[in-house]
Parts: structure tokens; sequence; C-alpha cells
């Protein structure tokens, strides 16, 4: 399911993902009908004050019927006044089932993308997701909130005073209604332009921004090497592009827009024309004449506004079919139904193998190894032997694709995933913080740790900096907050897994970015927890290694030597190439032998 | 420019950090201030002719357009009576041809206005886009790194948006909205000066109203925003963070954390829709009551033959377009107001002035080209001035040596670092390159002779030669491979799909961080400076790539100054000499062995290393 980056032109009325949304507006039936109820009432509203203008004309004016004057008068304005009471009522009413709509859906949407596995989320950008939470479900909010309503209501005031103009005089209407024609074409065409302008506008911006943060995140690289100009000329010329687009842009919207006024003006000279001529013979009263003028400018904006809705129905379709891609993707890691009541942390992999998807060559094949309650094993390996795979398929953020993995005894796929992850816990490379307090993202999955519980994790990942935050364990940290140095990240990362008291605790090469001081009380610390619990640790460098009761090489997918540190160091060359530093000192040239 | 408050939220999960309040632009206000004002002025400018020539287009073109209702009255009072009375059509034609010329005219102008107006609107985006991205690149970096990355680019993204918008929506319905109301009230009032005050007698009830819509929305805007950015930070780190995610089960309090988030967002969002629902059909009410009275008064007026029915006609069609510019002008007002905050940040911006400034005066390098001699003359440097982090140093490189800096984090390695590349200045004293101080070097003379290479070996999107040959823009294909080649880097670039010509993919995404890190030393070999500094600039790579790229620098350093900061003591043997800073200070200073040799610190430090190595 790779993720779109074109919008596919689709057939009008093929509506089926919105459609299907309508469920989320079920609960507010009785709203959405007094808002329907509102919208008619105000057409109706909207259409009579032209036409009692044309009494108030033909009667008391021409006529000298002026008692008629003031309750003709009167009605007029108790017509205005309705027509502004039902747009209230019709805009009030909306609010809460339109944005209960955009709310719920995307709670759900944020729901499910929760519980999608690793392998969606390596698909796809955070950015396409966002879009589709924020960007669709907004063109979809105002479709169904706004544009649905008013392409009905538009519809139906055409209809209503074509009706009326024809009823009133036929060729007046007529010529009316034909002057509708070249709008709606034009509107139509122009909106399918502006479409096509704004994507290749939207698409070079897009390019812009991907510049702009270049320039930006690799400000230390240009600065180093003196490339502002160099930056600034790829910049400039994509800068350009947008330029000449939003002109083509302009220009072309500056030619809609103008016909858009031309036409009704040119109508309303000859509806004069045709209109006085028929007032001269008789066919058509002068009140006639007024009411049909101020109802031909009525129709200008239902119709110009044609081509913009009909654009907003066919973005509100994409958008819907680009949510329920989404809502409709089945999470491929679901949770079995055991529970282990006491679990000792006995891990066994059986001959597992992992494949992506669509890809001929296998990460992983054939992993066969036993982790015994207490024991602590090392994963060594080149970069890209699959040590982060193997690790990621303990607690299922991906399933292998062929073999099993047991934990006492239970497949881990029989387990619920709360139980499995319970048990297993990883502290990652790259570790993730979150915008949140200290405490927030230390306690991450374990909201009810104590504040001992905290300081005793925190003592053993050596994390004790965070005490002399500003705010201490309430400072906010992560992009939104203070920033941390890499060595701090992967502290707290660390604290975060050792708080959460794993039966398994996962090290991803945890201790990379700390300096040797602090990695030797770190490691020291470790050697504590790791002697309670079951633990896995990847591991690039010889003191890490040190951590563990046995090493595991995995070169080409597979574990081929599985064995004590300096039985491994003494008899496989690939594991001294991996891990003896100082493998190739040559006395001729080591200044340091 | 930026404030700095504290500002406690009620939601304890986000913790307290100090808010940037011009991100939230607390007082987002239409009137601009003084800089913002400057700005705009200096920016419109250029186009004083061009503006003029709007004007009288936008003029002639409402002109044009508000004449057509009052030449449907003078139709229909002079028009009919001479047909009623069978003396021809003659008046009537001569009234639609001026009705007809008047609507072309008016479709002529206007397109012409819309085409000057979004030129020189496109134009004036254009050029605030090479200047602040322009004036970005030439602040320091002491600057980015307060600054954060982030804001840099939603003032280059998201603030230069805002004020496309206004210029592609807003502007233009502003003035016609504008121009359109004053015209139509004197039209009025020339068409019947007692009718005329009748219909404009709601004018100050307008005003008034339109005033508490704008302070109301000036505020529910806001909320929106602030709202509506809490959604998307945590939706974004949900996404992103969510291997941790899963791993610590944490999805039931994200989903209660989102659900907050979202349903404040929701009340934001109603209060607006509010807002609007209520203003909206204010003013239809207020239009609406003005028809329903000048029908009445005009009606009696009309009974007793003091204005026509022309008159009367005229008022109806004029009345619609006095009150649907208000309902536009609440409709961007929204637009307006956050391009007014991204010009008030903007400019903000645009004020900083770089902290490492150009030379007026640049001097020239003694042979004219860099040899390498470093030196640092009583310098001392502090972000705060009373907690330096160099208080005093003396030091001289000679041209070609290798440098090993050794020290705890903290030390002062990297601000040597920094303070050698001139990527800040000292607080006291001097750094001089081949005896000229650095601060007198212009910047294409200084960035050829010193470079550094840092652990964030950041690569751009393109390929893999292009990347290289950042370097030295000008550089060839064969100098290309030569350096990647020199750097050991050749084998596995050829083996990549495309070689050479293989898209590296989103930052660099595509290769390994070792690879990422090959690629960089071939683009600091490629730009051969005489000085070159490297950062921890090995600590990412795992042994063997590690072993790969010590290699390379025997090669890399061989004839040129070097400065080497590395946590680990494997890079160190490759160095001439040893510095060990502690607080600031060097506290031992000598060849490797010599120091070896000696009971100081690093003699303990290299012991407790070969150790560590002895247990493999």
């Amino acid at each position: 399911m790779p993720p779109d980056t074109h919008i596919p032109r689709r057939p009008l009325l093929s509506s089926n993902s919105l459609w299907r949304m309508k469920s989320y507006l079920r609960p507010y039936a009785v709203r959405l009908i007094l808002i329907w109820l509102a919208a008619v009432v105000g057409i109706g509203a909207s259409i009579s004050t032209p036409l009692i203008s044309e009494k108030v004309i033909d009667g008391p004016i021409l006529h000298g019927d002026h008692e008629a004057l003031l309750p003709l008068g009167l009605l007029a304005l108790g017509v205005g006044a309705l027509e502004a009471f039902m747009i209230f009522l019709r805009r009030w009413t909306q609010v809460t089932p339109v944005l209960g709509l955009e709310t719920r859906i995307r709670d759900d949407l944020y729901e499910h993308l929760q519980h999608l596995p690793m392998g969606f989320h390596g698909d796809w950008q955070s950015g396409q997701l966002l879009s589709r939470a924020t960007t669709d479900l907004s063109t979809i909010r105002r479709f169904l909130g706004f544009g649905m309503l008013f392409l009905v209501m538009n519809v139906l005031q055409l209809i209503t005073v074509t009706v009326l103009l024809l009823n009133k005089y036929w060729p007046l209407g007529l010529l009316v209604a034909i002057s509708a024609v070249p709008i709606v074409w034009v509107s139509l065409r122009f909106e399918k332009r502006y479409i096509k302008i704004s994507r290749r506008v939207q698409d070079e911006q897009g390019d812009l921004a991907t510049l702009v943060e270049e320039s930006a995140i690799g400000i230390r690289t240009i600065k180093a090497f003196g490339r502002r100009h160099h930056v600034y000329d790829t910049y400039d010329e994509a800068a350009l592009k947008v330029y000449g687009s939003s002109l083509d842009k302009v220009r072309l919207s500056a030619k809609f827009f103008a016909f858009l006024g031309l036409i009704p003006n040119i109508t309303l000279a000859l509806v004069l024309l045709l209109g006085a001529m028929a007032v001269g013979s008789g066919a058509l009263t002068l009140g006639g004449l007024v009411a049909f003028t101020t109802l031909m400018l009525q129709l200008v904006w239902p119709i110009a506004s044609l081509g913009h809705i009909l654009a907003m129905a066919q973005e509100a379709m994409t958008s819907a079919d680009r949510v329920m891609e989404v809502m409709d993707t089945v999470p491929a890691i679901e949770g079995g139904t055991e529970v282990i009541d006491a679990p000792r942390g006995h891990l066994r992999f059986e001959g597992i193998g992992f494949r992506f998807t669509g890809s001929e060559q296998p990460v992983l094949h054939d992993v066969r190894l036993e982790v015994r309650p207490g024991e602590t094993v090392a994963i060594v390996g080149a970069t890209g032997s699959g040590k982060t795979t193997l690790t990621a398929l303990v607690p299922r953020l991906i399933d292998p694709t062929e073999g099993r993995i047991t934990i006492d005894g239970h497949d881990v796929r029989d387990l619920t995933l709360p139980a499995l992850r319970s048990v297993v816990a990883t502290a990652f490379e790259e570790p993730t913080l979150f915008s949140m307090s200290v405490r927030e993202n230390l306690t991450l999955g374990r909201l009810d740790a104590t504040d001992e519980e905290v300081a005793a994790a925190v003592q053993t990942a050596q994390a004790m900096f965070v005490y002399d935050l500003p705010w201490g364990l309430d400072t906010r940290i992560g992009e939104q907050g203070l920033s941390l140095s890499g060595g701090q990240r992967q502290r707290l990362a660390l604290a975060r897994a050792v708080l959460s008291k794993p039966r398994i605790l996962v090290l991803d090469d945890t201790l990379s970015a700390l300096d040797v001081e602090t990695e030797a009380l770190v490691e020291e610390a470790l050697r504590h927890v790791l002697r309670d619990a079951t633990g896995i640790v990847v591991a690039h460098r010889a003191s890490t290694v040190l951590l563990a009761d046995k090493v595991a090489l995995l070169r080409d997918g597979t574990i081929t030597h599985v064995g004590r540190h300096h039985e491994l160091l003494a008899e496989v060359p690939e594991y001294r190439e991996l891990l003896a530093q100082d493998a190739d000192f040559d006395p001729s040239e080591g200044a340091l032998r | 420019m930026t404030t700095t408050t504290t500002n406690t939220t009620t939601s304890t999960w986000r913790g307290v950090a100090s808010e940037e309040q011009d991100e939230l632009s607390e007082k987002v206000s239409v009137l601009l201030r003084e800089r913002s004002r400057r700005l705009l002025g200096d920016l419109l400018s250029p186009y004083r002719r061009q503006i003029a020539l709007l004007t009288t287009i936008i003029v002639v073109s409402n002109l044009a357009g508000l004449a057509i209702p009052y030449l449907v009255k003078v139709g229909i009072d002079a028009g009919i009576p001479p047909m009623m009375r069978g003396s021809g059509p003659a008046t009537l034609l001569t009234v639609v041809g001026v009705i007809l010329a008047a609507a072309v005219t008016q479709a002529i102008t206007r397109q012409a206005f819309l085409r000057l107006s979004g030129k020189i609107g496109q134009s004036i985006l254009l050029e605030l886009r090479r200047r602040v991205f322009d004036h970005f690149q030439r602040l320091s970096l002491s600057f980015h790194e307060k600054y954060t990355s982030g804001r840099v680019i939603s003032r280059l993204t998201s603030d230069i948006e805002a004020i496309a918008e206004l210029l592609q929506s807003g502007f233009d319905g502003l003035v016609t909205a504008v121009l359109t109301m004053f015209g139509t009230a004197a039209l009025l009032l020339v068409l019947d000066v007692h009718l005329g005050l009748v219909a404009l007698i709601p004018l100050p009830l307008l005003l008034l109203f339109t005033r508490w819509f704008r302070r109301q929305s000036a505020i529910v805007y806001r909320r929106t925003r602030e709202t509506v950015a809490l959604v998307i930070v945590h939706f974004v780190e949900s996404m992103t963070g969510i291997r941790a995610v899963q791993a610590f089960r944490r999805e039931p309090r994200n989903q209660e954390i989102f659900q907050q988030l979202n349903d404040d967002y929701r009340s934001a969002n109603a209060r607006s829709m509010q807002l609007i629902a209520v203003f909206m059909p204010g003013i239809k009410l207020i239009g609406n009551v003005t028809v329903g009275g000048v029908l009445i008064y005009g009606g009696y007026l009309a009974f007793n033959q003091e204005v026509t029915v022309g008159v009367l006609a005229a008022f109806l069609l004029y009345l619609r377009q006095f009150y649907e510019p208000m309902q536009e002008i609440s409709q961007f007002y929204n637009t307006l107001q956050s391009a007014g905050a991204a010009l008030e940040k903007l400019s903000g911006v645009l004020e900083e002035e770089p902290s490492v400034p150009e030379p007026r005066e640049p001097a020239a390098l003694p042979q004219g080209r860099a040899r390498g001699k470093v030196r640092f003359e009583g310098v001392r440097f502090a972000y705060v001035e009373e907690m330096p982090i160099l208080p005093h140093l003396d030091l001289t490189v000679p041209a070609g040596q290798s440098v090993a800096l050794v020290g705890a984090t903290g030390a002062g390695k990297t601000t040597l670092a920094k303070l050698i590349s001139r990527f800040y200045d000292p607080t006291g004293g001097r750094v001089l390159l081949d005896g000229v101080d650095l601060r007198d070097l212009d910047e294409p003379t200084l960035r050829q002779a010193v470079v550094m290479v840092t652990q964030e070996n950041f690569l751009f999107t393109g390929t893999v030669a292009d990347n290289i040959r950042f370097g030295r823009p000008d550089a060839t294909d064969r100098e290309v491979r030569e350096a990647a080649k020199a750097i050991g880097a050749h084998d596995f670039i050829a083996a990549l799909p495309d070689g050479y010509d293989t898209e590296v993919g989103k930052r660099g995404g595509r290769m390994s961080a070792g690879q990422r890190q090959l690629v960089a030393f071939a683009r600091a070999f490629l730009a051969d400076p005489a000085v070159l500094i490297l950062d921890e600039a090995t600590s990412s790579l795992d042994v063997p790539s590690e072993r790969l790229v010590q290699r390379a620098l025997r090669t890399i350093l061989a004839d040129r100054t070097a400065l080497i900061i590395a946590h680990r003591l494997s890079t160190v043997e490759i160095a001439d000499r040893v510095l060990v800073m502690d607080r600031g200070e060097i506290v031992e200073d000598g060849p490797p062995n010599q120091l070896i040799a000696a009971s100081g610190r690093f003699a303990g430090l290299h012991r407790a290393w070969l150790e560590s190595l002895s247990q493999t």
C-alpha cells in the first residue's frame, strides 16, 4: 500500500467513501432536519422581498393605493427579519453536527493509526497522515457542512427564481435562463483549470519548502563550507518557479472574475431594454420590471458558485477516499487472547525468517536462539545485518514472516498485546522523546509508577541531570520544550525501559552516544538490572558486550555463532573484525603501540 | 524580539516550558507595528508608479460598476415614458448602449486590476522570500541555535503563505469593498438626499457591530491557532514515535490526551463558527431592515411624486451591493490578521543583526592562499559573562600540524572548534589565521581556508555526486571521483544502483550513517581547506566503518592543519600533538607518546582505554 503521491481524477457521484461517513451524522438527525428547514424558509424569504417591492410599486405608488403601503412595507421588514433569523438558525444549529463529525472522525482516525503496526508507519510519512487528519477532514467538514447545503439551496433557488421569472413574463425569463448557460459553462471550465494550476503551485511550494527545510536543518554544513550563495541560487530558482505559476493563476482568475461580472450586467441591460418595451406595450408592469432586475441579480451568485461548489464536492470525495484508505487498512498485528500470569522470561526464537513485503532478499532467515530466564545475550553484527529487526520482533512491533517466537512456551502471537508488551521493554538506539514533561516521558506506559520507582530508574540510567532541569521532572522536553543532548536522551530512554520493570529487557545499542565515563557508570548499574531480567543487548563496542552472559553473532541475516565473548574472539575472525578496535594496528604505523 | 515568560498550563502531562510568546502572536492587531510598516513601505516602494496606475484603474472600474444601477434608473425614468407616448425607443437604446459600455469598461478594468495587483503582489512575495531566506543564511550559527530550525522553516513557509493568502484573496476584496461602500453611499445621497439619509441611518450601527466582531474574532482566532497547534504536535509526535508508543503500551493514555486536545480544538472552532453565525445574519438583518425602511419611506415619497420609480429601483439595487461587501470583509478578516502577524514576525527576523558580521574592509591572507597557521591570543569566550567557557586561552598551532583535543564533556573542546571556524567570535582576545584576525577575513576566503566536519553529516536532496560537489561546486566529475577514492568511499558509491548519480533520498535516508559520513568526508576533502576541524566526526560509526575512515584520515590530514575532537581515543593516535582540556584550559600539551609516558591525565585515560581493549 504505497502512499499516493497524486490524486486520481474520479467521476462524480461514485462517492463511496464520503457516503460511508454519513453514519457520523446520525446522532444529529433532528438538527439536520432543522437546518434544512431553515435553509428552505430562508430562500423563500429572500425571494419574497423583490416580489413585495413589485407590489409596492404597482399598488400604492402607481395606483395611489396608499393604504396598502404601510402593511406591505412592514411585511417586507418582517420577511427581511425572518430571512436573517433563518440564516442565524441554520448557521448556529450547524455548529454541533459539523464539528462533531470532524472531531469524531479525527478521534477514530487517531485511534486506528495507533493500532496500525510499524510496517504501516514505515511506509507512510507522518506528514501524509497529518494532512489526512487536518486538511482532508476540514475539506470534508466544509463540504458536508456548507457545500452540500449550498449546492442544494443554490439549485433550489435557481429553479424557483427561473420559474418565477418565466411565469412573470416568459420572454424575459427565458433571456435570464439563457444567460446562465455561459456562466455555468465557464465556471466549470475555470474550476477545472484552476484546480490544475493550484496543484502545480502547491507542488512547487512543496519543493520550495523542502529546500527551506534543508537550508535550516543543514545550516551548519552550509556555513562550514561557506555555501550561502550556492544554496541561495537553488532556492531562488525554485522561488521563481512558484512566482511564474502563481502569475498564471492570477491571470486565469482575473479573466474569470472579469467575465463573471460582465454577463449579469449585459443581461441587465437586455432585461431593461426588452422589459421597458414590454412595459410600453403593457405586457409587464413597472413594478414587475423592477422586481425582474433585482431577482435577476439574486441569481448571479448561485450560478457562479456552482462551479466552485462542484469542485469542492470533488475535493471532498478525494479527501474522503484518502481518509478511508487509512481507515480501511486492517491492522496486520492483532493480539491473541492469552496472558502469562507469572512470566519468567524464557525467550526462544524458533526458525525466524523475515522479509519486507515485495523484497526478494530476506533480512533474517533461520534464526534460532534461546535465552533462559535471567540470562543476557549480546547480539553482534555489522550494520545492516538485521539486529534491529530481530529486536523489534519480540514485542511484535513487526511479525516474522517465518517461524515463531515464544515466551515461557507461549507463542507471542497468542498473547494479548498489552500482556506481551508489559513483559518486554525496549530502549531504542534513537530514543523518541515526546513534547511532554520528563515524568510523562519516563512513565510512558506505566502511569502508576511511584516517585521512588522513577528515582530508582533515573539512578540506574545515570540520568540524574533531570533533577537539575529548570522545573525538575515537570520540565517539558522534546521538540516543543527543552532540547537535550544525544547522551541525555539515550539515558532517558534507558530509564524509561528500566522503569517498566520488564521480565525481558531489550537494549538496542542504547549506549552509543554516551561518553566513556558515563557509559561505565551506566553499565555498572545495568548489571544489577540485568541480573534479575532476561536481556537482549545489541552492541557495537566490546564494553557493552561484556554486560552479556553470551554473545550471538548475526551475519547475513542469521545467527552463525553463539558463545562467550572471549571464545568468539579467539575462534571467529569475523567477530574479531567487528569488535576488536585495535585489529588493524600495524606496529609500523600505529603511534600508540 | 521575543518576550519570554513562564507559562503554566493546566494539563500537567505537557510539563512546563518557557513559551515563545511571539509564536502565538499574543496581540494580533491589524494595526501594524512600526517595523512591520517600515518593511511594508520598503517592499512597496519600487512599485509606486504601478500602484498609482492601479488606483486609477480601480477607481474607473468601480465608477463603471456603480454607474450601472444609476443607468437602470435613468432607463426607467427617462426611457419608458417616451415609449409609452409612442415616440420610440431612442432614449432607451442610448441608455442601454451606455450600460453595455459601462459593463465592458468594468470588465476590462477589473481584469487589468486583478492582473496588475496580482503581479505586484507576487513580486513582493518573491522579494520577501528572497530577503528572508538570504537573511537567515547570513545570520550566525548562534542565532540559529537559539531560534531552532523549526521556526526558521515556519517563517519561510507558513508565514509567507499567510501573506500570499492575503494578497490572493483578501486584497482585491478589501479594496473593492471599501470603494464600493463609499461610492454607493455618495451615490445614494446624490440620487435623493432624504431617502439616502434614511438608507444610511443604520451605518453607525453597522460599524459598531463590525468592530465588535473584529475584536471577538481576534480572540477566537488566536484560540483556534493555539489549539490546532497542540493537536498537530501531539498527532505528529505520536506517529513519528509510534515504535515507542506501541512498545510501551502508551495507546490508551495517548488517546485520552488526543481526545482532550481535539475537543479543545472543537470548542475553539465552535466559538468561531458561532461568532460568524451571529455576525452574518446580523449584517443581513441590518440590510433587510434598511430595504424595508427604504421601501416604506421611498414608497411614501414616490406616492407624493417626490422621487421617481427609477430612483426607488436604483436604491433597491444599490442597497444590495452596499451590505454585501461587509460580509466579505468579515470573511477575510482572519486572513488579514494572520498576514499581519506573519509580517510582524518576518520583520523581526529581518532586523536581527548577524553576530558574526562580515568585515567592512576584508584583509587578504599573506600569500594569497591560506597556509594554516592558527593562533589564539588571550581568547576569552562566554555565553553568560560570569561563566566563561574559555577564560583565557593562548595557543599556537603551526601549519600542517594535527592536533587532538581530549577532555570531558563541557571542557570547551567544541567551543574552541567553533571559534576557529568563526561560527562564533571570541568575547575577548583574537583568533588568527596566518597572522590575520579571522574577523578581518571575508566569508569566501575564510570558508575556503577552514572547514569543519561534525557528527551530523547533513546530506542534501540530490545525487551522491551533488553532495560531494557541495565542497567545491565547480569541481569536475573526475575531481569528485578522485575525492571519493582518496577517502575510500569510491567502492561503496560505485556499488550503489546508479553509482555517483544515485539519489541519496531525503536527508540521505537511503544510506547508512557510516556511508553518509564517508560522503561528508569526501566533501571536505574536495573542498581542500588549509585547516580541517573534525568534531566527533567518527563517533556515530561502527568499528569497521570507523577503521575505514581512519585509514582515509591519514590521507586527508597529510599536509594540512587539523583539529580533531573525539571521545574515543582510537582517533588520537593519528595526531601529532594532544591537548587535554579541562574547564576551558589546556592542562596538558604534547606529542601523544610523551604524554603517555608521563603520569598526567592523558596517561590515565590512555591506560583505561588500553584496559578496555584488553578485555577484548
